[in-house]
């Protein structure tokens, strides 16, 4: 028998009862919907903390000043964060191995008649290892301009593009707040997140910042990197206790900085996806094995019911394995359209996913595949033993059933 | 053509052994035909089935075409019926969802013949049925029905054609154009066995076999 008139004859045993077949084919497409997009949950939660690494850095910590947020209002002061407090917390504290403050502001920055409103961040060069970015022109700024106090400048590929265009940028001047900067960089992209962009965003000599810009004592932020994830804890109690001292915080009045730490966020998020996968894994398990069934009752009722058929066709030459081919074929064919639909189907639910949930989903070429062959898989499993009770069959007693 | 030696048949049933068929003895020459007459019970509805290659016998040899069919495996029995014998039987036994060609068809697709559709085209017109090839058998009238399993079992040209009861549900003037459609492609040399009880249908047939009690009676 020729391969498409397999397939033809078996669509229309399946068209033949479309009610009774939708239905069946409902638990796979149910089963394999939830594949997919289990998936696509993971692969998405996968890039996320990837993105975010890349984004924050690893085993990055975070102070700010003032106690933890209220809604969206920090509460109280904010100055109270200097730039002894971050001498002292890496002479003091074990275990960190990058620090950088950061003093900053968004502000407007000039370039012979263009101007732009952007991120200035005075800060120190481990700032740029500790939040992974790279230089892609000229050098960033070091100790001796720290030390100096000089006003040079690294750009970020935004600002480059809004100020200069195509033209050269490095060892041209801008001005920020009146004060005349070369610019001796151009950072390399990082491309736009989700909240804001990293590229729009000015680096210059952190004590330049204080004194000659933004004119203030306090630091805005103090970025630390850990030497290991482990560490991290302790390193916290180390921040807590260090700063609570100098800042002469009596035991059990709240701190007036916060530590931000980015591992945990990400951990949190990883383990509420987490929680999804498995639920999401357990409805794919128990509605494929629940739709296995169903195909298998319905492969079954739809040999009985045609028994005489198969009678029919073995008296014509159908051998037992065309028989079988047959009936494996049909189940197939439900199976395999279920699971199509359900590919579907997955793809909407981790469309959906993305846009009302928080969550960020990736549909892969793999998962695809998979959902793919675990629908025939389910077809082969379920449809073999009705296949083979139709190819069994005894062709005299199969004509004679009425 | 066909040649049965010492044909037996046993059946266990409810643990008791029955004997069906008893050691029959049968010839069929190429072009003959032949009718298998007795009343029910007799067997030769068995040997219809052995005759057609859809059972084997208990006992003997059973040569058709000069090939030994009683030592053959299922999927050589299952090629023996698809190339050598064309089955038309009393119920029509044609598949419902399917229309007329299909059912045609349905040979040439185990044989593994690509250009089925104009074949069973040819054989539908050969039996009249051209006006009425896309019809499904729900359609067709009784006689109509029994033309499409005759198509059926001419579209490979097997040489026996094997008929149980053709003209059983079929009215006698109906039944008369069936038989003599079986008259013609008898003409054209087909080997032709007919089933019957009915002594009006057997005497179409050059020869009479009489079964009873599962044994030859002359």
């Amino acid at each position: 028998m020729l391969f498409y008139q397999i397939i033809r004859t078996a669509f229309r045993g399946i068209i033949a009862n479309k009610m009774r077949t939708s239905l069946t084919m409902l638990g796979i497409i149910i089963g394999v919907g939830a594949i997919i997009a289990m998936l696509s949950l993971g692969e998405g939660a996968k890039r996320q903390v990837m993105e975010s690494m890349s984004r924050f850095g690893t085993n990055v910590l975070r102070i700010r000043p003032g106690a933890a947020m209220l809604g969206h209002v920090r509460t109280g002061r904010v100055e109270t964060l200097t730039m002894g407090d971050a001498e002292a917390l890496r002479a003091s504290v074990p275990g960190i191995k990058r620090l950088s403050p950061v003093v900053g502001s968004s502000t407007q920055v000039k370039y012979s008649n263009r101007n732009a409103t952007t991120l200035v961040t005075g800060t120190t060069p481990e700032f740029i290892e500790i939040n992974n970015f790279q230089v892609a022109e000229g050098h960033f700024f070091d100790q001796p301009d720290i030390k100096l106090v000089r006003r040079v400048a690294a750009i970020g590929a935004t600002v480059r593009k809004e100020l200069f265009g195509e033209g050269p940028a490095v060892g041209e001047e801008v001005k920020i707040e009146g004060q005349t900067f070369t610019v001796i960089a151009v950072m390399a992209a990082k491309g736009q997140s989700t909240f804001s962009d990293p590229d729009d965003q000015i680096f210059i000599p952190v004590t330049t910042s204080q004194r000659r810009v933004f004119f203030q004592d306090y630091v805005n932020d103090i970025n630390i990197q850990v030497e290991d994830a482990s560490f991290i804890p302790a390193v916290k109690e180390g921040i807590e206790s260090v700063l609570r001292a100098r800042h002469r915080i009596a035991p059990g009045v709240e701190s007036d900085f916060t530590i931000r730490d980015f591992t945990e966020i990400m951990r949190a998020m990883q383990e509420t996806t987490q929680t999804f996968t498995v639920l999401l894994s357990g409805i794919a398990a128990v509605s494929l094995l629940v739709g296995g069934i169903g195909v298998m009752n319905i492969m079954l009722v739809s040999v009985t019911e045609r028994t005489r058929e198969i009678g029919i066709r073995m008296a014509v030459g159908a051998r037992r394995k065309d028989i079988l081919r047959q009936f494996l074929i049909e189940a197939l064919a439900i199976t395999i359209t279920g699971g199509v639909i359900g590919i579907g189907v997955g793809a909407s639910i981790a469309a959906l996913l993305s846009r009302f949930g928080e969550w960020q989903t990736v549909i892969t070429f793999w998962s695809i595949a998979l959902g793919f062959c675990f629908s025939g898989l389910v077809g082969l499993v379920f449809g073999i033993y009705p296949a083979r009770k139709a190819s069994l069959m005894d062709p005299i007693e199969a004509l004679r059933y009425e | 053509m066909i040649e049965l030696r010492g044909i037996t048949k046993r059946y266990s049933i409810g643990g008791s052994l029955v004997e069906v068929l008893s050691s029959i003895d049968l010839e069929i020459k190429k072009g003959e035909s032949v009718s298998i007459m007795g009343p029910s019970g007799s067997g030769k509805s068995t040997l219809m089935n052995i005759i057609g290659c859809l059972d084997k016998p208990t006992e003997g040899a059973y040569t058709l075409g000069g090939i030994r069919v009683d030592s053959m495996d299922e999927d050589a029995l299952a090629r023996a019926r698809n190339l050598n014998i064309g089955f038309v039987f009393q119920s029509f036994n044609l598949l419902a969802r399917h229309t007329a060609v299909e059912n045609v068809e349905l040979p040439l697709f185990y044989a593994g013949v690509n250009d089925s559709e104009s074949l069973a085209k040819a054989a539908l017109k050969e039996v009249g049925l051209e006006h009425r090839m896309n019809h499904k058998p729900n359609e067709l009238s009784g006689g109509e029905r029994q033309r499409v399993a005759i198509a059926r079992a001419i579209v490979l040209n097997p040489p026996i054609i094997l008929a149980d009861e053709p003209t059983g549900n079929l009215d006698s003037r109906t039944g008369k154009e069936i038989m003599a459609l079986f008259d013609g492609l008898h003409s054209k040399g087909t080997t032709l066995v007919l089933v019957t009880h009915d002594p009006n249908v057997a005497a179409f047939a050059q020869r009479a076999i009489n079964i009873k009690d599962g044994k030859v009676v002359i």
